[in-house]
């Protein structure tokens, strides 16, 4: 037990003192919060004014575009061939014809711009054509504006799951983002710390250190103090991140929270007067940032953060093993290339099946993929934010524990031969063998 | 006392036998000599004394207990293959390697300060592996072989990579080790280290022993009872007292040439029949070298 610690705590020291440490400790969070950073600042630029220019013949639409603090319109009374000759001097972004018959040919209607305009724009001004039509069509047949403003009704739903605990309210929103972003960092996690492994080994093989270290320490320590120390480096770099990001976000947060509530504000403010003749009661809008935070906190947050530990453990025990049954096989990281294919294709699927179970988390793929362990970490962390039964998620950890048990016995087994074996190229019988050496 | 005896050892690979019965004494307090030719089990027999591997059939007494994972501090193994962590630094490195064999890092750390003293090596503590000498990296690696003075030390080709200055601070450092009570295990190819160094040996060819014991029985037991001597003269032929050998001309009209006596007949006799015939300038016996040895009882063992 001595010697494993001793082995853990050098596999850990080294890869935490290395420069490559410190600068993906800080610069993973900077990278991110200059991400996060850089959306906001990209949906604060695009606010400035703009002016689209409307020439209006068929006499309909006078006034009916409101301006908000992004838009600004002008009426012109000048026909289209001279408000056109006009547009570049008047330094407008934007000039809307819409053509005396637009009623018969709605198609007519013409955006011009010296550049593109944005989808936003163009949809909010076709919407409000296709309204006021829509609204002119509909009275032409008898319908007023009361009737129609009675009709049009807002629908909102909540998803409600029933549990034993009764009704709570749930957001599918929520658990995929939570479940995606779960998947996504037990997928690279296993694939940077796995390979981690597998280099460490390889590297002792061929630094010929190995024969001297067991030599004073059995080969099966040995490789289970690397693949546990290599965990802990990568368990001490999440909870850095975790703590940076949050730290740097809620600092960035703060310095432009200002900008983001007049943003947000503006925002509603425009969807509420670009729709003025339907008039949505102020009431319904809702603040999406506290739906978001309220959908979050209705996930069972303990208990996807406790899954997510055990999930990322054993997916990580898991494979790793295997990773380092390779980097014992082969005499130097260009060998490792034949035998990572077979470790990697199930990593690489399970998180392709993760977008499948993403949409259906109660199918049969998703409930069998959870089973199987060495897909089980990816899908099982999709499934659990929106609800799986306790029997389920107690048979998949059972099953991923004898899994990771049984990985870790055959890359020992792989191991001990492997690491004084040099100079020969390995084939998948000769591995095959040496998992029954005596 | 025997600190190793190896009772008929087999170990097998999956294409070829690499021990077959082999059974070894080495005594305590000696430096013992491993020969034997490339492959020829050497490294195997190495393996299984310090529980890399094990054996598939026989076992190995330590100091008369089966071996067992305790005895694993007690013995400090130099392989052929050289290898430290390139990217750690001298000092964490030897800390480390000392405290898997059980030292605390007190200990460790008191014992490596005299070898760097000893050595004159204080400022590679802080270097990485990676910037020093091949020949350096190799002190360090003897210091960690010997630093938790072990009772047996397996060294394995101890003086490759050595300029001779090196090889023989490290000869001297064998040399006083063994004075302190440790056994020292040689495993070599070069005659002139065992011929120096070693007290006993055993020759190890195609799997099996076909030697071993003290040098100076081996020796005896490989006299061929010729001799030389060197003189001025005609030496008549006379094949009841004697056999000329080989003979060659040296300078000043002196000849070398070699004797062989039959069973029971003395130097002495010999020396008495010569002096009537030639003029003398040296005589001695033939002794064998370990090299002669060698090749004698490797070619001596059928192929197969």
């Amino acid at each position: 037990m001595r010697n494993i610690f001793l082995v853990i705590r050098r596999e850990y020291l080294v890869r935490v003192k290395k420069k490559s440490f410190l600068i993906m400790t800080i610069l993973g969070p900077l990278l991110f919060a200059a991400f996060y950073a850089a959306v906001i600042w990209i949906a604060i630029g695009s606010v400035e004014l703009k002016t689209v220019q409307v020439v209006d013949e068929s006499n309909m639409f006078t006034n009916q575009f409101k301006d908000s603090e992004s838009l600004k319109f002008d009426y012109l009374s000048s026909q289209i061939d001279s408000a056109k000759k006009e547009f570049q001097k008047s330094g407008a972004n934007a000039l809307v014809y819409i053509p005396k018959n637009v009623i018969k040919e709605p198609k007519s209607v013409r955006i011009y711009a010296a550049k593109n305009v944005s989808m936003e724009l163009k949809s909010g001004i076709e919407d409000v054509i296709e309204k006021q039509i829509e609204e002119i069509k509909l009275s032409e047949a008898g319908i007023t504006h009361k009737i129609l403003e009675d009709s049009r009704v807002n629908v909102k739903s909540e998803t409600i799951s029933l549990s034993a605990e009764g009704e709570k309210t749930s957001s599918s929103g929520a658990a995929t983002v939570i479940g995606g972003i779960c998947a996504f960092l037990i997928y690279m996690s296993v694939f940077i710390y796995g390979t981690q492994v597998m280099r460490g080994i390889t590297e002792e093989k061929t630094n010929r250190i190995v024969e001297v270290i067991i030599s004073s320490v059995k080969p099966y320590q040995l490789m289970m103090g690397k693949i546990i120390g290599v965990a802990l480096v990568g368990l001490t770099q999440f909870v850095l991140w975790i703590l940076l990001t949050t730290s740097l976000s809620s600092v960035a947060t703060n310095v432009m929270s200002d900008k983001i509530a007049t943003e947000a504000k503006a925002v509603t403010e425009m969807q509420q007067k670009n729709m003025p003749a339907n008039g949505m009661p102020g009431g319904n809008v809702q603040n999406p940032v506290a739906e978001v935070m309220g959908a979050i906190s209705s996930l069972n947050i303990p208990l996807i953060l406790s899954c997510f530990l055990f999930y990322y453990l054993g997916g990580y025990l898991l494979y790793s093993a295997l990773f380092g049954a390779v980097g014992a096989a082969v005499d130097n990281d260009a060998d490792t290339q034949q035998f990572m294919l077979p470790i990697t294709l199930p990593i690489i699927f399970s998180f392709v099946f993760a977008q499948f179970v993403l949409r259906d988390p109660d199918g049969s793929l998703a409930f069998w993929t959870s089973m199987i362990p060495f897909t089980s970490p990816i899908i099982m962390m999709v499934r659990i934010p929106f609800g799986v039964p306790a029997w389920e998620i107690a048979l998949s950890m059972v099953l991923l524990v004898l899994g990771f048990a049984g990985t870790i016995w055959l890359a020992s087994r792989i191991y001990r031969v492997g690491i004084l074996m040099y100079g020969k190229k390995v084939t998948y019988k000769e591995l095959a063998k040496w998992i029954f050496y005596k | 006392m025997n600190i190793i005896e190896v009772q008929h050892v087999t170990k097998e690979y999956a294409t070829h036998k690499a021990l077959d019965d082999v059974s070894v004494n080495i005594p305590k307090g000696c430096i013992f000599g491993l020969l034997g030719p490339n492959g020829a089990g050497k490294t195997s027999l190495i393996r299984i004394i310090n529980q890399i591997t094990g054996p598939d059939a026989g076992q190995i007494l330590f100091d008369g207990q089966p071996l067992h994972a305790g005895h694993i501090s007690r013995i400090g193994y130099l392989p052929e293959e050289r290898g430290l962590y390139k990217k750690m630094k001298v000092g964490e490195q030897l800390l480390y390697l000392a405290q898997l064999k059980g030292l605390s890092q007190k200990e460790a750390m008191d014992k490596l300060k005299v070898w760097f003293i000893k050595f004159d090596i204080k400022t590679w503590w802080d270097k990485t592996v990676s910037d020093l000498s091949k020949g350096m990296q190799q002190k360090v690696q003897f210091v960690s072989t010997v630093l938790h003075e072990p009772d047996l030390i397996i060294l394995d080709e101890p003086f490759s990579g050595f300029d001779p200055i090196n090889a023989n601070l490290i000869r001297d450092e064998i040399l006083e080790l063994k004075q302190k009570g440790s056994t020292i295990i040689f495993s070599t190819h070069r005659m002139e280290t065992v011929e120096e160094l070693c007290d006993n040996i055993a020759l190890i060819h195609k799997s099996h022993k076909v030697l071993d014991g003290a040098k100076r029985d081996i020796k005896e037991q490989f006299k061929t009872n010729t001799y030389f001597v060197e003189y001025k003269g005609e030496l008549a032929i006379n094949p009841d007292r004697y056999t000329l050998e080989n003979s060659k001309e040296l300078e000043g009209g002196f000849r070398r040439t070699n004797i062989h006596l039959p069973l029971g007949a003395t130097p002495n006799q010999l020396l008495g029949n010569l002096l009537n015939q030639v003029e003398i300038r040296s005589f001695g016996e033939n002794i064998p070298t370990m090299s002669d040895i060698f090749m004698r009882a490797v070619n001596e063992v059928p192929e197969g």
